[in-house]
């Protein structure tokens, strides 16, 4: 039965996919069924965009629902929830007018909520899900906000109404709306300072929910933010690109830099979704920024290299999520330091969560390095803009997506690394089995599409050039090219992955075929590690994760803040001789300290000091309803 | 088509059996400095000949990674001396990226050579691994960032329409940018490269290895084929060095007596380079690690001053 | 740094001319056979302590100075066993060491020398016969060349090193 459900969705994702894929080539469509819901209707239209994201959440919902079918412990609650969640998120990027959006945006939160809640007796899950609930909520409270607004202003309640009537919109009320609603959708896709929900709530859901709400959910936050930026507001001023550039910079760093020291295996694989949608903001303000100076080619360029992560992340962060499923699903643990030695053991698994990291770590020839290196074209280009202040912010990015990459590498070294490589840590980890075929199958078919999406870029690229031109509106050629290279701006820059990887995998066999050729020795003897010497070899002597990562600790120690704990335990008799020694090295969230904190404080002081108006005294009740009947009489 | 094959065949060659030699002449350059005959400068080829009579003995621990990791850092140096523009202006890979591929094709050697350095499950591995990725990590915005400056003043990020550029008007190339882009980009590639006062190439002190530490576990072939790689890989860094900034002599059509030149030319450029590095190993000490991440940020401020004056000078 | 050049163009290059004899005792046949061939340009040497009193270490370190410099004759010393041709061993072998020696031993790829140096290195030198002493080096690994001397300065153990690779002209 079990088996049934996620096969019905997995069903409705190839649905989707095909679906979507009719949008994006342009084909359009439209039902609406007016009577169906207040204030306007049920209305559902299929643009490119739109068809996109309709296609990449059915990519991602396949691989997620066949892992199910293999994790038979983590998936057997929750399958109605899993597909109100999934057919939710397909009806997002298709709605067309205020209501159905926002009541699919909330059914989506909620099944997300009640899937977050899935280990019911851990108090870690429960503060996770209500932390989540909390925010998706606030954000909710701004869309409807900005939404009413603009409906408001603009007279009707469809999108495509908006978009034709942009123009005509004050700059305030765009202002507000932009602020509102970018407000709540970037809320949703875990922009820094709003992401504090992410690295609790997507531990904590089962790992096919993780990766979808990671690779998908977060998405539709994107696809928001790029309906509200480009979309339905007209061209608005540079500020909002600007800011959209700042965010995104600030976002890749933060994620990346919590992600480093992180020892949770989902919880390192969150951050760097926080990350990563900072690199595609970068590419969305850098097309807002353009589109402002009337470079369209440009902001073609900068919407694609979006979107191409966009895809790209869905297919990768889908992929490492399974793979950690599968690695705690074995070893009954998310705590990197107890795991070790899982190569051995689980070799499909290493092999999927290998590819998954280098493409994350935007490696050559995966698609990782494809969408980061159309987005750093995008962000080189500035110089085509008179501003200094743009060029500024350009810089700002560029700098701290260079960062960004070398950073994100060295997280998933460690990542992989502890997890995989060496000797198991626990006794978990030494007894892990294979993941089960079902999941190897869901892996192997998002490694496919990692690999793909890298080495052919130029199939991919045309698609994603008609999607971007659908939404801007003009038909600029950014992007042009044979089968073999993707050529940027006339003869500003090229990229040929498929050469790369072509000349790659020539150079690996070269060396082996000049060996054999030299006549070099092949014995080869198997022995111990070299330890110096050294009697016993334990896994107490590797590398742990805390070590790996103590170095970025101490270099940015501004940012973490870190405090430490050492105990040392003396033997009774005499303190020349230590028993335990127990350190703690955490480090501390300066979101949480200066902002969360604060505003709560400020919330329950403002909440304590309304508290008096409820006095108990009906006589002061009496005079409360007597002031407001002076005062509506007055308005009146 | 023909032209292009040989022209890679002759640039790899020229990077795959330069290398040792480089490296050999930069050690007997450092050692004539402090008073000693020193190895010959043919020295790390009789290095490499013997190592590749020696047997492979593999820790127990490690698995496919470790095994694997030598021949995939040679890929990636092989593919990057096809991207840098060795001999000619246009190197035979110039179609498939740019300083960004250059950049990643780099980091890709490090996260295999760091991965074989946490798989022998050894401490002198992991922090091997751990300081690597921190430098390589630290060192990636400075060189992206002064290559945009040379690209703003070049208006093209292709690295061989930059030497196109400056070869052909000289004047362009003669301001304090360069330098400054110049000073940066020689620190970072002193980190990349493993050498003073980064890391200290020659120390027997685990503790103070950052490159050493991840191959402590290598031997015979294995051993031969990562420390070629190394070569390859401060080769490489030079060639770009040289080629970016002093781009006189890179042949232009390729034949064979233009890219003659253009060897010789890049031949009296890396001498130069390397007599620099080595006057410098040999005149400073090795930095604490925890001040490498003060070093290398001060490379970025130079990057970043170079990119200032570029745009007040537009 | 210019002071630097200053000094290394003033002083110019001290390195002394080897010794043409070294006193070197051979051990077996190895070194007769392709081992010397293989390693006459190119030996990587790990020098293992197994319990001396480091008076052999003093000297061994004079090698890598400039007077005696052992690099111009493409021998260089290495930290891991794993990289190494030779063992320059040190040392009257401990019953501590013992096992330790025996495992770099082992880590060492084929083919591989070991030679032992000074008197402890022969035979136990002056601890020869103390409890807390195995015996020579060959008690615990097959031995190639012993240079004996107690410590044996660092012309000796260059010219040792040389003449049981063969290097030098008898």
């Amino acid at each position: 039965m079990t088996r049934l459900g996620y096969g019905v969705v997995a069903l409705m994702g190839a649905a989707a996919v095909g679906l979507g894929g009719y949008g994006m080539t342009g084909g359009g469509a439209a039902l609406r069924l007016p009577s169906l819901l207040p204030l306007g209707g049920l209305e559902l239209t299929l643009d490119p965009l739109g068809g996109l994201f309709l296609a990449l959440i059915g990519c991602a919902a396949i691989p997620a629902s066949i892992y199910a079918f293999g994790d038979a412990a983590g998936a057997r609650r929750g399958r109605f929830a899993y597909a109100v969640f999934v057919t939710s998120m397909c009806v997002v990027p298709v709605a067309a007018n205020t209501m159905t959006f926002l009541i699919a945006w909330e059914l989506m939160s909620l099944a997300s909520y009640f899937l977050v809640l899935h280990d019911r007796q851990s108090k870690g899950s429960v503060n996770a899900a209500w932390i989540y609930a909390v925010m998706t909520h606030a954000g909710l409270a701004c869309l409807l906000a900005g939404m009413l607004l603009l409906g408001a202003d603009v007279g009707s309640p469809r999108f495509a109404d908006w978009r034709a009537a942009a123009p005509t919109l004050t700059p305030t009320t765009r202002d507000a709306a932009f602020l509102l609603l970018a407000l709540g959708f970037a809320g949703k896709a875990g922009v820094v300072p709003l992401h504090v929900w992410l690295p609790l709530a997507h531990p904590a859901a089962p790992s096919h929910v993780s990766a979808l709400m990671s690779g998908v959910m977060i998405k539709l936050g994107v696809y928001g933010l790029l309906r509200v930026s480009l979309d339905w507001l007209g061209i608005g001023p540079s500020w909002w690109g600007a800011a959209l550039l700042i965010a995104g910079a600030a976002s890749s760093l933060i994620g990346v830099l919590y992600a480093l020291v992180e020892h949770d295996l989902k919880r390192l694989l969150a951050f760097h979704s926080i990350e990563n949608i900072g690199i595609i903001l970068l590419g969305i303000g850098s097309a807002a920024l353009y589109r402002v100076a009337g470079l369209d080619a440009l902001a073609a360029l900068g919407l694609i290299a979006a979107l191409y992560h966009t895809v790209n992340h869905a297919m990768f962060k889908a992929l490492l999520f399974l793979g950690a499923g599968a690695v705690v699903h074995a070893t009954g643990t998310r705590n990197m330091e107890a795991m070790g030695g899982l190569i051995k053991r689980m070799p499909w698994t290493a092999v999927c969560f290998l590819v998954g990291s280098a493409a994350i770590a935007a490696l050559p020839p995966l698609n990782g390095f494809v969408s980061e290196w159309l987005t750093f074209l995008a962000l080189f280009q500035n110089m085509r803009l008179e501003a200094v202040g743009q060029n500024l912010v350009f810089t700002l990015g560029i700098a701290s997506l260079a960062l960004t990459g070398g950073l994100a590498m060295a997280c998933f070294v460690k990542a992989f690394g502890i997890t995989f490589l060496a000797l198991p840590r626990s006794d978990a980890a030494a007894r892990a089995h294979e993941a089960s075929r079902p999941v190897r199958v869901a892996m192997l078919t998002l490694v496919t599409a990692c690999v793909v999406l890298g080495v052919g870029p130029t199939l991919v690229v045309p698609t994603l050039e008609s999607v971007a031109s659908a939404v801007l509106g003009t038909a600029p050629e950014a992007i042009s090219g044979d089968w073999l290279t993707v050529r940027v701006s006339g003869q500003f820059a090229s990229v040929s992955t498929a050469a790369i990887a072509v000349v790659l995998a020539g150079s690996f066999c070269a060396p082996l075929v000049a060996l054999r050729l030299v006549g070099a020795s092949r014995r080869t003897r198997a022995y111990e590690t070299w330890g110096c010497g050294r009697i016993v070899q334990t896994p107490r002597m590797e590398y742990t994760a805390t070590a790996f990562a103590s170095p970025f600790k101490r270099v940015f120690d501004f940012f973490y803040r870190p405090t430490k704990r050492l105990d040392i335990e003396f033997h009774p008799e005499s303190r020349f001789f230590v028993e335990r020694i127990e350190y703690e090295n955490p480090t501390r969230s300066i979101f949480e300290d200066w902002l969360y904190r604060p505003a709560l404080r400020l919330l329950h002081g403002g909440a304590r000091a309304a508290g008096a108006l409820q006095s108990g005294s009906a006589n002061q009740y009496l005079a409360y309803i007597l002031a407001a009947l002076l005062l509506m009489l007055v308005l009146a | 088509m023909i032209a292009t094959l040989a022209l890679a065949v002759v640039q790899i060659a020229i990077v795959a059996f330069g290398a040792p030699l480089l490296v050999g002449t930069l050690r007997t350059l450092k050692a004539r400095l402090v008073g000693r005959q020193g190895p010959s400068p043919w020295q790390p080829y009789a290095d490499v000949r013997k190592l590749l009579a020696k047997e492979v003995v593999v820790s127990t621990t490690t698995s496919w990674v470790f095994r694997a990791t030598p021949y995939a850092l040679v890929a990636t140096l092989l593919t990057a001396a096809l991207i840098v523009p060795v001999m000619t202006v246009r190197p035979p890979l110039a179609f498939a990226g740019n300083i960004i591929l250059l950049v990643y094709l780099f980091m890709l050697g490090t996260f295999f050579l760091a991965l074989a350095g946490l798989d022998a499950g050894s401490a002198f591995g992991g922090m091997g691994s751990s300081r690597e990725v921190a430098v390589a990590a630290l060192a990636e915005p400075t060189v992206v960032v002064a290559v945009f400056a040379l690209a703003l003043r070049a208006e093209s990020i292709d690295l061989g329409r930059i030497v196109e550029r400056f070869a052909g008007e000289p004047w362009l190339a003669a301001n304090p940018a360069h330098l400054l882009a110049f000073a940066a980009l020689f620190i970072v590639m002193l980190a990349e490269t493993g050498r003073l006062p980064v890391d200290n190439p020659a120390t027997h002190l685990e503790l103070t290895m950052i490159h050493e530490a991840m191959v402590l576990e290598y031997s015979g072939r294995y051993l031969a084929l990562v420390e070629w790689a190394s070569a390859m890989k401060l080769f490489v860094f030079m060639t770009l060095l040289a080629n970016l900034f002093v781009p006189w002599g890179l042949a232009e059509p390729t034949g064979p007596i233009p890219v003659l030149v253009g060897a010789l030319a890049l031949a009296a450029k890396l001498a130069v380079l390397t007599a620099a590095v080595a006057l410098l190993e040999t005149a400073v000490a090795k930095l604490r690690l925890f001040r490498v991440p003060e070093l290398l940020a001060g490379s970025f401020a130079l990057a970043f001053l170079s990119l200032m004056a570029i745009f007040v000078v537009r | 740094m210019l002071r630097q050049l200053r000094t290394a163009v003033r002083t110019g290059i001290v390195t002394e001319a080897c010794a043409p004899v070294g006193e070197v005792q051979r051990i077996g046949e190895r070194l007769a056979s392709e081992i010397v061939r293989l390693f006459g340009r190119s030996l990587a040497i790990r020098q293992v302590d197994a319990g001396s009193c480091n008076g052999c270490e003093l000297e061994i370190t004079g090698l890598t100075g400039p007077h005696y410099d052992l690099e111009r004759f493409g021998l260089h010393f290495v930290a891991s066993p794993r990289h190494a041709d030779c063992l320059l061993v040190t040392g009257p072998v401990t019953r501590n060491m013992a096992e330790a020696l025996r495992r770099t031993w082992e880590a060492t790829p084929d083919p591989k020398l070991v030679v032992a140096v000074g008197d402890c290195g022969l035979d136990g030198g002056l601890f020869r016969g103390s409890y807390a002493v195995v015996g020579g080096v060959a008690d615990v690994v097959p031995v190639d060349a012993v240079i004996p001397g107690c410590p044996p300065p660092p012309a000796a153990l260059l010219a040792g090193l040389l003449e049981a690779l063969g290097r030098l002209p008898r």
